[in-house]
């Protein structure tokens, strides 16, 4: 019993987190088709960013409390000027090249990000254990779970239902709508695609560097930790079906549950039983579990 | 029937120089060429893959595999023969490239690469977690013999680097003969449009199943020569960062010629070393910049400055 409620809540945890690592993935590569590697790169500059805004605050001795608000502002300012440059600066000049090409871009953009991190803030891990420590723990029958870990359930929630309902009870959602659905027909109805494709961008971007910035307090933050979200969040959004927000939900509970249940059940598997799930997941349904299939062109 | 003994002349006296050079360039150069081979011989089956419009992001499972053989087969089996390691790791790999070729030809696109990608990071997760596998550390891959001749010190290194260009023209040669056949001219035709091939008659899923199973033979060829050059085998060999770098080679070299890998490898572990060594910080920068500038200025990469006719038709495809 208190595995199964260990692997659950785990399951939980860790279903929400990689649900905020990786559905900006998701939301970029469904309206514009562009799977960005360098949105790795985007959570380490979250994580790094988030561990820097903390600790000036930390050092201005502020109210203790404030420095949630920290991770918030950290993501949002990484993101957005992130954003802004990669799409304006240098995938817009791409969009009419092959798909696999502008992969190759994006895997460009993330080996200079890489070092662009260890050119800012050095080879020396940093920490952000501030929040992490200020919320404390709480005892679910005999088991002891971190408050900031639990507290990522409720921002996976909040995170997901804000971006359900901007795409589908605002303005703005239907026009992405509209443009994910067709775009030369949208353009041709006079909606601004190139900004459409700016905002989803920049809010995809800002979305990885949330998912960096929430976990800095619970790691040491060193260069590479970008390097191994990318293929977590590729698997979870791949399993989901690629593009689709409520997919990318699925998949991370799928995935969070079946990594719990490795380690607390056969931990020899930890580290592959993602893949295995994406693979099983693949054979099955190639599309993913949420995803649309596409007519071949003949 | 003159022209193409003039051009096989040409690579005969390449070769020739390629040979030489093991014997006058001091030993660091001959180790980088040797390495730079080796890898070649991995991007040699992208090529194939790249002309057929897929791109794998998951080479780096037969490379690992490849690597492995040498090093688990010098542990357990006492087996040290270079001629025998590399029959053995390429054939370990085309078994499992089958395997995996099942699954994967029925991708396309992203699915392909990311699939591929899947599969290599299985292995690395199954190999980091396995202590019998050597885990994190990996193996030492101990000295090789040559059909029994066992060399030491500065000959090891010369007779390796020959036996590793042997290898790496016996691939070139081949994938030129395949490309030259029936199945090899359904690269580009499948990249073009795959339901024509499929009027034609021809499984396209069966076509690229072979080059998946080819791609992934050459692909374990190449591990099994760098463990024997690098005398080191580790997790990381799986990793999805290896296989990036084998793209990008692919990238840098061009799909113009069965050479260009070669050269375009090279090319790669020269541009690693100095940008290593002078700038430890910033040469993944230095990479990721090249890479844009070739995608942007060189879509055919490299080889297409040195092949004297007009570009060939580009690899791009209008959108």
């Amino acid at each position: 019993m208190l595995t199964a409620i260990a692997i659950g809540v785990d399951g939980l945890v860790y279903a929400s987190w990689l649900f905020l690592v990786a559905v900006g993935l998701t939301l970029i590569f469904g309206v514009m088709k562009i799977l960005n590697v360098a949105h790795g790169s985007l959570y380490a500059f979250g994580a790094y960013g988030a561990a820097t805004m903390v600790g000036i605050y930390t050092q201005a001795g502020l109210a203790p409390l404030g420095a949630f608000a920290m991770l918030l502002v950290a993501a949002l300012i990484v993101g957005v000027v992130l954003g802004v440059v990669m799409e304006r600066g240098l995938l817009r000049f791409m969009y009419q090249r092959d798909e696999v090409i502008i992969v190759l871009v994006t895997y460009a953009a993330f080996l200079v990000l890489e070092d662009l991190i260890k050119l800012i803030w050095g080879v020396d891990p940093y920490y952000a254990s501030e929040p992490y420590g200020l919320l404390g723990i709480s005892e679910i029958s005999d088991l002891v779970f971190s408050n900031y870990d639990l507290s990522l359930i409720v921002m996976a929630v909040v995170v997901g239902g804000l971006l359900w309902v901007a795409v589908n009870r605002t303005r703005w959602g239907k026009l992405l709508q509209a443009v994910i659905h067709d775009r030369e027909m949208s353009e041709a109805f006079g909606i601004n695609v190139s900004r459409v494709y700016t905002v989803t961008f920049v809010v995809g971007a800002v979305l990885g560097a949330l998912g960096g910035a929430l976990t800095a307090p619970m790691i040491s933050v060193t260069p590479g930790i970008g390097v191994e979200v990318i293929v977590l969040a590729f698997a979870v959004v791949v399993i989901g079906g690629m593009g689709s927000v409520p997919g990318a939900a699925i998949g991370s509970l799928i995935v969070g549950i079946s990594r719990a249940a490795a380690v607390h059940l056969l931990p020899e598997v930890e580290l592959f039983v993602i893949y295995a799930v994406m693979s099983g997941v693949l054979v099955l349904r190639p599309q993913g579990l949420f995803g649309q299939t596409f007519a071949k062109r003949i | 029937m003159n022209r193409s003994y003039q051009i096989a002349l040409r690579y005969a006296a390449a070769l020739a120089v390629l040979a030489a050079a093991g014997f006058l360039l001091p030993q660091w150069a001959v180790f980088l060429l040797n390495l730079a081979l080796s890898k070649g011989l991995v991007v040699l089956g992208l090529l194939v893959l790249w002309r057929t419009g897929l791109i794998s992001f998951g080479q780096a499972l037969y490379f690992c595999i490849g690597g492995y053989v040498v090093g688990m087969a010098g542990l357990y089996l006492d087996l040290h023969d270079a001629f025998v390691l590399l029959a053995f790791g390429t054939a370990l790999s085309l078994a499992v490239a089958v395997l995996v070729g099942f699954l994967v030809a029925r991708y396309r696109q992203i699915f392909f690469a990311m699939l591929s990608l899947a599969f290599s990071m299985i292995l690395y997760g199954v190999l980091v977690k396995t202590e019998a596998l050597g885990s994190t550390d990996g193996f030492n891959v101990g000295r090789p013999t040559f059909l029994g001749y066992a060399p030491e010190g500065e000959a090891l290194a010369i007779v390796s680097y020959l036996f590793t260009l042997a290898a790496s023209a016996a691939g070139a040669f081949t994938v030129w003969l395949y490309l030259r056949s029936t199945l090899g001219h359904l690269t580009t035709a499948i990249r073009d449009n795959e339901v024509r091939v499929e009027y034609l008659g021809v499984s396209v899923r069966g076509a690229i199943h072979a080059k998946v199973v080819l791609a992934g033979a050459l692909a374990g060829a190449g591990g099994v020569l760098s463990a024997l050059a690098v005398g080191h085998v580790d997790p990381e060999m799986a990793y999805w960062t290896t296989s990036g770098e084998f793209v990008f080679v692919t990238i840098l070299a061009g799909t113009g010629n069965v050479v260009a890998p070669f050269l375009g490898s090279a090319l790669f572990e020269l541009l690693r070393t100095y940008a290593f060594q002078y700038t430890p910080y910033t040469w993944q920068m230095v990479l990721g910049g090249t890479l844009l500038l070739l995608i942007l200025f060189l879509p055919d990469g490299i080889w297409s400055l040195l092949s004297r006719r007009k570009a060939a038709p580009s690899t791009r495809r209008e959108a």
